[in-house]
């Protein structure tokens, strides 16, 4: 949590010695604190101010990177409970489970179903961030193998789970590069996983039955000269490690407690799928910074993926779809034409009840900054002249043998003066999308 | 190390709505004094419930995959609802009147309530009941069959805040409770409560609907607001204490996403919305496929135990 510019002035020395090239140490705190300046201007100050500092300006929950390059996944670094407040800045990683134990080509096979999950949605490419290998067979070869095989099977970003660190050490060694995240899966072993995790710069997950135990690991590792934590909380029911992840979150958030400052990692339990996907889900709406699931089938994963996509979407901006003309269903040149605004939830619901309607049409999306009919027509984003430039420069001119357009109801006061400027024929919808099927089947 | 953790405790809980008949097979929901299943930060006395789809007539508009997990019980009303709580577990079902609607069958109210009366009586459990969505068809068949069913402590839907004054004033008269729906907005929800509480129905007899969207259509939106009234009740706003109801099924299965890649998808998307709305709150569910169904009251199982 930031210290306030007074906070900070009572760290200073207070001899308003210029040196800093601030006329006084409250100037100079007050600078800090908006982060205009830093503190090594000042040359008196002492190390346990300095100290205090330097962790009051790191944020409550520490950002972890696991992977590199354009793929690598960062988590972490949450400032709120509620979305409502702020947003969720770092989206969970989703990934997959692959224990030692599968035969070579039982993990070329979850490899091949893992590489072919990506998908498009509203514009943006979602796919799973990482793949958890782990070392179920306690055999030390055997898990370098299987490392070794979705190396080379994939991109995809890496967590190494295992009890032993001299098989986690062998695993390491094959994937370094990749700056895969560490998990030590037996509290007995984490002074040695901590050695490992620090010789190689790599992020290490403690696992703990608790969250007291949570945060004497963390603080140990981080002793230990770790700087990357996350926690894993093992042998909970689902309503245990949900309110544990808000318990650790909102300590770290609300009182800056260090120990308690890291992501979570989250493993199913269940292991009927559509059970996994219900946890899953639980588990990506509150709070876990990673979620490892074993099902790779498809029609699974897309929504638990979308759910996290809907989740992090920004409150404060809406999601925008092109602003262009779609084809519903087999249009012809004398389909209708609807104009509306290019806010996705407007298009998507539009979109949705022309389908419903059967009546092929083609609905134009003005670039109306992404917001709502109303909201935008409020704001003269949605304006006769907009509509007017749009009908006439989109190109829909060359598409439709008529002139005639619907717009919304709730813009029905742009009606005339569209009408006089566009040269089209205005025609008014209905307010809401629910009445465009009705309105379809009627409309000639 | 012993650690001062945060713990968000609240003094004002979510009022409990009771639907049905007084008796064993009476449905609790609310009461909550925590966000979903934080246990050590406060109770929730009832497990959120799942109530299943059914309507007064054979849909014409569903899904085919939805339709033949019904088999050709979907044809009957009554026989539908049967199977709703016989075959797929259902402890409450929703009736939704849709045979009056002018572009669904234009019956008259008077069939329509005949068939909720012999559902009502068949079936077995607590109703939900709703209009067609027609203003003037649901003002004219609610009122009916709010008098049909007086005395078994129906849940009647739906008002806004441009029509709830015939709705209230029946559920009122036959002692029923009602759903007060606001379009993703918190203040029209305050102020519809406020609307419905002045004309006399006690705030414990409503359940608000905060709008649904489906997962991928703006879910987020729906679970900002509910987790804001939320947040708000349990710091004493009394006109936003109600429980909350989500028509999950009505909005998912008009998506192309549930419907036009495979049954298993839809149901998956029926089931995702479900849990995402419980994390944000939900109290009761109302669901259309009995699979996704059954997998989110097996879920509800595992997160209400402690």
């Amino acid at each position: 949590m930031a210290l306030s510019g007074l906070d900070i002035y009572k760290l200073l020395p207070k001899t308003n010695c210029k040196d800093c090239g601030f006329s006084t140490c409250l100037a100079f705190a007050m600078a800090l604190a908006q982060k205009r300046t830093s503190l090594d201007k000042c040359p008196h100050v002492t190390a346990q101010a300095k100290e205090a500092l330097e962790s009051a300006s790191q944020p409550p929950i520490k950002l972890i990177t696991i992977g590199s390059g354009d793929n690598k996944l960062e988590i972490g670094n949450e400032t709120v409970m509620y979305r409502h407040e702020q947003k969720f800045f770092h989206p969970c990683g989703i990934g997959f489970l692959v224990e030692d134990i599968l035969s070579e080509s039982e993990i070329d096979k979850r490899i091949a179903d893992i590489n072919s999950l990506k998908f498009e949605r509203v514009g943006q490419v979602i796919s799973p961030d990482l793949i958890c290998v782990k070392n179920t067979s306690k055999d030390k070869d055997r898990f370098a193998g299987s490392v070794k095989r979705v190396m080379d099977g994939t991109k995809s970003n890496i967590a190494l789970y295992g009890d032993d660190s001299a098989a986690m050490a062998g695993a390491v060694s094959l994937c370094r590069a990749r700056k895969p995240l560490v998990i030590c899966g037996d509290s007995g072993n984490l002074d040695e996983f901590i050695k490992l995790a620090k010789t190689g710069s790599l992020p290490l997950a403690v696992t703990c039955s608790n969250i007291e135990e949570a945060a004497s690991a963390t603080a140990k590792a981080k002793q230990g000269g770790v700087e990357e934590i996350v926690i894993n909380i093992k042998a909970k029911n689902l309503s245990g490690k949900i309110q544990d992840y808000a318990l650790m979150r909102r300590t770290a958030l609300k009182k800056n407690f260090r120990p308690l400052g890291y992501p979570t990692i989250s493993f199913t339990d269940s292991v009927e799928p559509d059970i996994e996907l219900a946890e899953a889900i639980s588990y990506a709406t509150k709070y876990a910074g990673i979620v490892i699931i074993r099902n790779t089938k498809k029609e699974y994963v897309f929504p638990l993926l979308v759910t996290r996509q809907d989740i992090y979407n920004d409150p404060q901006k809406p999601v925008q779809v092109e602003p262009k003309i779609y084809e519903i269903g087999k249009v012809t040149n004398q389909s209708p034409v609807l104009v509306t605004t290019n806010f996705s939830i407007t298009y998507f619901t539009v979109a949705g009840e022309v389908e419903s309607s059967k009546i092929p049409s083609y609905i134009i999306c003005c670039d109306a900054d992404g917001m709502s009919v109303l909201t935008a027509w409020a704001a003269e984003k949605f304006t006769a002249e907009k509509i007017s430039d749009t009908l006439n420069n989109i190109g829909i001119m060359d598409m439709v043998g008529h002139r005639k357009v619907v717009i919304p109801g709730y813009v029905s006061v742009l009606s005339g003066k569209l009408e006089e400027i566009s040269g089209w024929k205005v025609n008014v919808g209905p307010r809401e999308a629910s009445g465009i099927t009705n309105y379809l089947r009627g409309y000639k | 190390m012993a650690i001062d953790l945060v713990k968000e405790k609240y003094n004002d809980a979510i009022n409990t709505v009771e639907i049905g008949p007084s008796g064993s097979k009476t449905v609790k929901v609310g009461g909550e004094t925590t966000m979903p299943f934080l246990f050590a930060e406060g109770g929730m006395p009832n497990a959120p419930v799942v109530a299943l789809e059914v309507l007064d007539c054979e849909p014409s508009d569903w899904p085919e995959s939805v339709k033949k997990s019904f088999g050709d019980s979907i044809k009957t009303p009554v026989a539908w609802a049967k199977a709703c709580v016989s075959e797929f577990g259902a402890k409450i079902l929703c009736v939704r009147l849709q045979s009056v609607h002018p572009d669904y069958g234009n019956r008259p109210a008077e069939e329509a309530v005949a068939t909720l009366k012999s559902i009502s009586k068949e079936a077995g459990v607590p109703l939900i009941v709703i209009g067609s969505g027609d203003d003037e068809k649901d003002n004219e068949v609610l009122p009916k069959a709010s008098q049909a069913l007086k005395g078994e402590n129906c849940l009647f839907g739906i008002a806004t805040q441009n029509n709830y004054k015939t709705l209230t004033a029946t559920a009122l008269a036959d002692g029923h409770s009602i759903i007060g729906e606001s379009p993703i907005d918190i203040n029209i929800a305050k102020q519809l409560n406020i609307l419905i509480s002045d004309m006399g129905l006690d705030p414990k007899r409503i359940v608000m609907h905060p709008t649904t969207t489906s997962l991928g259509y703006g879910m987020e939106y729906v679970y900002s607001i509910m987790e804001r009234a939320r947040l708000a009740a349990f710091i004493g706003d009394k006109m936003l204490s109600m429980p909350f109801i989500l028509f999950v099924g009505q909005e998912v299965w008009k998506t192309k996403e549930a419907k036009e890649f495979g049954e298993a998808q839809g149901v998956n998307w029926e089931i995702a919305t479900s849990v995402a709305m419980l994390q944000a709150g939900a109290d009761i569910l109302v669901m259309r496929h009995p699979s996704a169904a059954k997998s989110v009251m097996k879920y509800i199982d595992m997160a209400m135990n402690k």
